[in-house]
């Protein structure tokens, strides 16, 4: 006993070892024991979440394509000033009749089409129609190819073309970020897009927009039912609860489709007011495939998940404090005002940010009853993910979208404080 | 039971009654009247009533029958932040989200009072309960007991002539709150405020009060001073609910004037004085308090009754010996006695005879 309290330096176990050695073995099984519980779902969420979104991620910057299908020209293109207005010169054109001959060889000549013609409408018919006579060039013999292959299609003579290829052969494009913010390489570096064609700044603003008013709708609505919840009786409640959850019974596509018959112009609101007389029969009200529709049915959609954080907090709120209050001499609105109310900005924050993320990235209900006024960025990414297939675009819209997430994530710790969040 | 209600009292229960669900009363013809300055317990057990006439006082319940008057003014249709009532609750309901100074702040910023007063106020409150350098900290800084203190202090800031308590004091533990038990009796008798307090432990009741008001059933069993309460209790509910008490049952065989002789359901007989008896053959409860309880003849009247008993167990205190005895049957007869060098220390299984004094024992209701 004495050799153990006596000796300076580390202190030792029973046996000898560092006691610090000692108790990380006898912490490390457990910790290890701990990890292999949630393994599954640590692995489940690397598989089916992680890597996704690092892929998809990855894919908003990614271009390899084109140098791996042009990869003569591309070096070949390296020293061409596209500023100057020539052409290329011939070996330039010598390069990319070999490149074409191989990719028509390996069909891959369409694909770097279609890729560029993201960014120069156009292009991909230059390659496709190209394509098709590149399996009979005779690179040894053939030639000269600047006249050959403007032969072929005189988009080759444009220097317009060579400039797209020459901007897009690296392998890492900031292409798709440029274009989802409603801009473009051009030949002086990034400009912005003409008016005409811009789309997304536009779509993100209203996206954001709508989101916040779903957000602000979902708050006056859910507030009171919240309160009520909170202080009503327990078996009553209990009831009033399950009400509010009754939705996340139902699938989210009839409750959508509800609203379409609820709101069309054939439909039960417009009827009931044509019949009370308050709207003219021939003027019946446009409210739905436009944003009102949008936000009406979101807020209904939404509404559980604002109500649960508020009701979590308020009742944890003694009903004391208001008795409180008012025997201080508080008025009932005074009360609430400055007493309640502050108590309940936690859960109001939970279900906003809940509210607010959700909305911001919803895409079942803008696109059943959106139309085209009230469509969210999201459609736009499904567009771009499943019909036009530019992926990359849809990645990059993707990520800004996370990055505007992030970002407001971010402010409302700044303000609010992320500890002042409760979701129970 | 009930006293006559005179209106000259500051704050008067004139025949109040209260029932939640229109079946049952919770509380039934409650009649009192609190003079200005006085501190007033209402002592019971849960569900007696007590903590909702504080409620209708505080104008959180309303009566269903009869009146509530603050000053001469009848109350009942004046809302509770109209009353100007000060009020501490059991689990003091500071307003988390607001420092100690923005709690104390509150009453006098809705009263509209400058910044200068109010200031002068608030430092003025919380040094009466030393809390004086506290004023930045939030509630959840500060100990249960410190809580208690601004608690007192927010009641108090707006100089309120009524201040109720309800059950400050239970969360605290047991030094704490003996502590805090003289803090509040002092101030409330320096700053000559009227108190009512609720609680259910009638040791704080005791100590604390100028008069306690013992709540069962709806009803103020006995209104008395504190010694009164203890020593003459009117009817068996107090006896038992009130210290420790000896209970023997039987029936009154003799009354003549201040005494009277209970023969017990074994057959032995005991002395006592007449309380709620009024003739012979009643069946009654005899009520003696454990440190009233003589073992030595020599201290007894001469030709006093005494009653066999049997010493079950001795269980030593310190200060007393406390001693369990089997009497007519009843095996939860306690003695106390004070540690004196001349007490005999009594053994189990030992028999003695016990007696006492008539006026010590009271023959109450059955």
């Amino acid at each position: 006993m004495s050799d153990m309290t006596d000796t300076g330096g580390p202190v030792l176990a029973a046996d000898g070892t560092p006691l610090k050695r000692s108790l990380a073995r006898a912490l490390r099984r457990q910790k290890m024991r701990a990890l292999m519980l949630i393994a599954p779902l640590l692995l489940f969420i690397l598989i089916s979440f992680i890597l996704p979104v690092a892929d998809m991620l990855y894919r908003s910057v990614q271009n390899g394509i084109v140098t791996e299908t042009l990869p003569r020209s591309v070096v070949a293109l390296a020293d061409w000033d596209a500023k100057s207005g020539d052409l290329p010169s011939e070996a330039v054109f010598a390069a990319m009749a070999a490149d074409l001959k191989e990719a028509a060889a390996a069909k891959t000549h369409t694909k770097v089409g279609t890729r560029l013609n993201y960014e120069n409408p156009g292009i991909s018919s230059l390659f496709r129609k190209t394509g098709r006579k590149a399996k009979k060039f005779d690179l040894e013999n053939g030639g000269p190819w600047k006249e050959a292959l403007i032969d072929i299609n005189e988009g080759w003579g444009e220097p317009d073309n060579w400039r797209t290829i020459q901007t897009y052969s690296p392998p890492v494009t900031a292409g798709y970020f440029l274009n989802a913010v409603d801009m473009r390489v051009g030949p002086d570096g990034a400009e912005a897009r003409p008016e005409s064609e811009q789309i997304y700044m536009n779509l993100l603003k209203r996206t954001l927009w709508m989101s916040l008013t779903i957000t602000v709708c979902c708050i006056l609505l859910a507030y009171p039912v919240a309160w009520i919840l909170a202080n009503l009786p327990m078996r009553q409640a209990n009831m009033l609860m399950i009400l509010v959850l009754l939705p996340f019974w139902t699938s989210l596509l009839v409750r959508t489709s509800a609203w379409k018959i609820l709101l069309q112009q054939q439909g039960v609101i417009n009827d009931i007011l044509v019949w009370i007389g308050l709207v003219d029969d021939s003027a019946r009200l446009v409210i739905i495939n436009n944003q009102f529709g949008t936000i009406v049915a979101m807020t209904h959609i939404l509404l559980p998940f604002m109500i649960l954080p508020m009701y979590s907090v308020m009742q944890t709120i003694p009903p004391t404090y208001l008795r409180a209050a008012k025997s201080l001499g508080a008025t009932d609105w005074t009360a609430f005002w400055r007493v309640y109310f502050p108590q309940t900005v936690p859960g109001i924050g939970a279900g906003s940010i809940l509210v607010f993320i959700l909305a911001i990235g919803y895409y079942i209900t803008p696109a059943l009853v959106g139309g085209t006024k009230g469509t969210f960025i999201s459609n736009q990414i499904a567009f771009h993910i499943s019909s036009s297939l530019n992926w990359g675009l849809a990645s990059a819209l993707g990520a800004i979208l996370l990055a505007v997430v992030l970002v407001l994530y971010w402010a409302y710790d700044k303000i609010v404080g992320i500890d002042n969040v409760k979701l129970g | 039971m009930a006293e006559a209600v005179t209106d000259d009292g500051f704050v008067v229960f004139d025949r109040v009654q209260k029932s939640y669900d229109g079946e049952t009363l919770v509380v039934k013809d409650l009649n009192l009247s609190i003079a200005k300055g006085e501190f007033l317990t209402m002592l019971g057990p849960s569900g007696s009533g007590k903590t909702t006439c504080l409620m209708m006082l505080a104008g959180f319940e309303t009566a269903t029958h009869g009146d509530i008057r603050l000053g001469g003014q009848p109350i009942n249709n004046i809302p509770p932040h109209k009353r100007g009532i000060g009020m501490v609750f059991q689990n003091y309901a500071l307003f988390p989200h607001m420092t100690i100074a923005e709690n104390l702040a509150f009453p006098l910023e809705v009263r509209k009072m400058g910044k200068s007063e109010r200031e002068e106020k608030i430092k003025r409150a919380l040094d009466m309960v030393e809390m004086g350098s506290f004023g930045g900290r939030r509630p959840s800084q500060l100990s249960g007991g410190q809580q208690q203190r601004v608690a007192l202090a927010r009641a108090l800031v707006f100089e309120p002539e009524l201040v109720l308590m309800d059950e400050p004091l239970g969360a605290l533990d047991k030094q704490l709150r003996e502590k805090m038990q003289f803090e509040i009796t002092d101030l409330a008798h320096n700053l000559g405020i009227t108190t009512v307090y609720v609680t259910h432990d009638q040791t704080e009741a005791l100590t604390m009060s100028d008069n306690v008001a013992v709540f069962d059933d709806g009803r103020i069993q006995q209104l008395a001073p504190p010694d009164l309460l203890y020593e003459k209790p009117e009817n068996s509910f107090v006896a038992q609910f009130i210290g420790e008490n000896n209970t023997l049952e039987g029936v009154v065989t003799e009354i003549a004037g201040d005494t009277c002789v209970v023969r017990l359901d074994d057959g032995e007989e005991l002395d006592a004085t007449p309380i709620n008896v009024s003739k012979v053959g009643e069946r009654t409860k005899v009520s003696i308090r454990p440190e009233r309880v003589e073992y030595n003849k020599e201290r007894l009247q001469e030709g006093a009754h005494t009653l066999k008993a049997e010493v079950l167990e001795f269980i030593y205190m310190g200060d007393i010996f406390r001693t369990r005895l089997r009497v007519a049957g009843n095996d939860e007869f306690i003695i106390k006695t004070r540690n004196a060098p001349d007490v005999e220390r009594l053994k189990p299984g030992q028999q003695i005879e016990i007696g006492w004094l008539p006026q010590d024992c009271r023959a109450l209701d059955a």
